[in-house]
């Protein structure tokens, strides 16, 4: 597929991808100013792939996901740009026609399921709910559905489970119960929102090959948002790399985690711990913090924390947006930095040596 | 639960016992004698000392407490020789005023404040947290204003005044009312009912706001979580979202609140309004009492409201276990 490289030349067509996102903005109205929580986002997504958004806390990677839902809606959120899934546009769709949507062609794994499940309802309940609100079933075979979603998702003893609470379940149980939830409409668009987040890490192993075993069962789309980049490198297709409320790198993960273009995924990346490194080795974390949606930093978004804006010529990482461009040998590969190929070729080299 | 409850019931003993023992010793530091007000001008300090023998006022304060106790279980008999009276178990002792059995006129009382209070608190917890849930959903729209601003007006309202109002216009004015008054149910429904429609309204009036408040901003609080958004996230219809996932969690602090103010409603506080319309409850009979300085009715209408704001917690304590499973296992 081609891909918009200026957000400007949106055009008007559906798209020819299962889910098409084109330049979506979510701005909230606030006193202190507009906060820009998501600010010309553009990707796409097959059935059967996956892509991981990947960013720090307040990259607008909740916020976008929440916009496939439509959940925005009847907030005093502005949302614009289009959202195409499977031929429908769901921005300019009224409430009533997107509540069709929620839940059973796109659904929702959300993270903390410990909040995101109703303390006072049973578990199974809760699913047989979400079974319901799509389905013309009876009570009892709702319930039944519920207790098979749950063996689904590899939780022992179902029927009995199924008549818990949410607070009698284990955390990587509740996050079980929270995809067998999600998955009860069989969703041909699943987004999960830091599914593992709160969990250990043998639980975290698990529940990402129960979501990627349903996606093979289901053969659904799966949008993971994660800050984890060992996650997406497990899991994904495609990553989407986004800070400030913009994407600043997307691309298959084979090229971007490869070759990633940006310092700021180069950051992500040296955060991370290595399994095999040195662990005398510090953490090299990005210096700062992820900057304000409201007042975002001119120029490159992410200047103040990058240390190479000096090997730019004439300061323009300070006073001129970089766009979205191809990476040479990539189709699909995109990142917006003014770094010149030949200048990041040689950081990386260097970096590369210095770890070793 | 059974041990829960039999736990709570116990505690409940206990705090009217408590009750029931400050209750006396309150009226011995009263000023003013009984015997002095029975007694009448002409009175010379021989009679008011047999008037007291009469009244047992001349034992030890807890000998008397201990008969009055005793009294109440199994019965005693009050005064001696021909005065001598026999109240029989639950005997909450014989009136200084004008010899009445207390108990009697305890249960006497109860239907009208029974129906008074129950009517009342049904309309007012249901209209107040109906109000309060339509103002969270539709917030700083006209519907929150309208909300909002009754709430305000009823709760600023004192009830005497709004009585007097609403007689003037339903009763007076338009006559669509008989004049207000107690009418025991069965002898007569439609009108108990119509007897009662203004006092409950005015007691509405004035008790519905804490409930639109308190429902308001503890809806606004749920519609803020997590699993209000998965309801949502599932494709559940508005109504759903609110009525069943978000009204489920806000009712729990309004449960308690109704709780307590069911009890004291019971228990006699709504005397301005049984005053105001000539309601023969409890409140009145409590007022009454203190004024005639009449130890038996005063020790029976405290314990009787005691009792009815323990029993409206442990009730409540119940409801919490229904609503909340989190409470039912802890």
């Amino acid at each position: 597929m081609a891909i918009e490289l200026s957000p400007q030349s949106v055009d008007v067509n559906p798209a020819s991808s299962f889910l098409e996102v084109r330049d979506l903005r979510v701005h909230f109205p606030t006193e202190d100013g507009l906060v820009k929580s998501v600010d010309g986002v553009s990707f796409s997504l097959e059935k059967g792939k996956t892509l991981g958004i990947v960013g720090e806390s307040g990259s607008g990677k909740s916020v976008t996901s929440l916009s496939l839902l439509g959940l925005h809606k009847g907030s005093r959120a502005r949302v614009s740009g289009e959202v195409w899934l499977d031929g429908e546009e769901l921005v300019g769709m009224t409430e009533a026609q997107m509540r069709a949507l929620r839940g059973q062609k796109v659904s929702m794994i959300f993270q903390d399921p410990l909040s995101a499940l109703h303390p006072f309802f049973t578990v199974g309940s809760q699913i047989a709910e979400a079974y319901r609100v799509h389905h013309k079933a009876s009570k009892k075979e709702a319930h039944e559905r519920a207790v098979e979603m749950l063996k689904r998702v590899g939780i022992p003893q179902p029927e009995r489970r199924a008549k818990d609470y949410p607070h009698q379940f284990s955390g990587g149980m509740r996050q079980r119960a929270m995809i067998a939830m999600s998955l009860v409409c069989d969703p041909e668009l699943l987004i999960a929102d830091e599914p593992t987040t709160a969990l250990d890490v043998t639980v975290q192993a698990q529940i990402l090959d129960l979501i990627r075993d349903l996606q093979e069962e289901f053969g659904s789309a799966v949008i993971i948002i994660t800050h984890d980049l060992g996650v997406v490198a497990e899991i994904s297709d495609d990553i989407l790399v986004m800070y400030g409320g913009r994407r600043i790198e997307y691309g298959s993960v084979h090229d971007v985690l490869k070759a990633p273009e940006h310092p700021y995924t180069w950051g992500l990346l040296q955060s991370m711990p290595h399994l095999g490194g040195d662990v005398s080795q510090r953490l090299n974390p990005i210096p700062g913090s992820p900057p304000s949606l409201i007042n975002l930093p001119s120029g490159c978004a992410f200047n103040p924390r990058c240390a190479f804006k000096d090997q730019v010529a004439d300061g323009r990482c300070l006073s001129e947006r970089p766009e979205l461009l191809p990476v040479l040998d990539s189709d699909k590969h995109i990142a917006a930095c003014h770094l010149t190929g030949d200048a990041k070729a040689e950081i990386r080299s260097a970096s590369a040596r210095g770890t070793k | 639960m059974t041990r829960y409850l039999i736990r709570r019931l116990l505690s409940a003993f206990t705090v009217i016992a408590v009750v029931s023992l400050v209750t006396f010793l309150i009226f011995f530091a009263l000023p003013s004698d009984p015997a002095v007000l029975a007694c009448g001008k002409a009175c010379t300090p021989d009679r008011i000392a047999a008037i007291h023998h009469s009244l047992g006022l001349d034992k030890n304060i807890f000998v008397q407490y201990a008969d009055y106790v005793t009294g109440f279980f199994a019965g005693r008999t009050i005064g001696d020789g021909a005065n001598a009276i026999h109240c029989a178990a639950p005997c909450l002792g014989i009136s200084f005023h004008d010899d009445s059995n207390v108990w009697d006129t305890i249960w006497g009382r109860f239907p009208a404040d029974l129906s008074l209070a129950l009517g009342a608190a049904v309309v007012f917890m249901v209209v107040g947290v109906a109000l309060g849930l339509a103002a969270a959903v539709r917030k700083g729209k006209l519907v929150d204003k309208f909300a909002v601003g009754l709430a305000l007006f009823g709760i600023s309202t004192p009830i005497y005044f709004s009585a007097l109002v609403l007689q003037f216009f339903f009763v007076d004015k338009w006559q669509w009312l008989p004049a207000p008054n107690y009418t025991p149910i069965t002898q007569d429904p439609a009108g108990w009912f119509q007897g009662l429609i203004l006092p409950w309204a005015a007691l509405v009036l004035g008790s519905m706001a804490y409930y639109t408040r308190l429902t308001r901003s503890t809806a606004l609080d749920v519609m803020g979580e997590d699993y209000v958004r998965t309801a949502r996230a599932k494709g559940l219809s508005r109504g759903k979202v609110i009525l069943k996932h978000t009204l489920r969690s806000a009712i729990t602090p309004i449960v308690t609140i109704f709780g307590m103010d069911f009890g004291a409603l019971i228990g006699g506080s709504a005397i301005i309004t049984e005053t105001a319309f000539g309601i023969p409850g409890i409140g009145q009979l409590a007022v009454q009492s203190v004024l005639n300085v009449d130890l038996p009715v005063i020790m029976a209408t405290s314990l009787f409201a005691a009792t009815a704001v323990v029993l409206a917690n442990v009730l409540v304590d119940v409801v919490y276990g229904i609503i909340d499973p989190r409470v039912r296992y802890a």
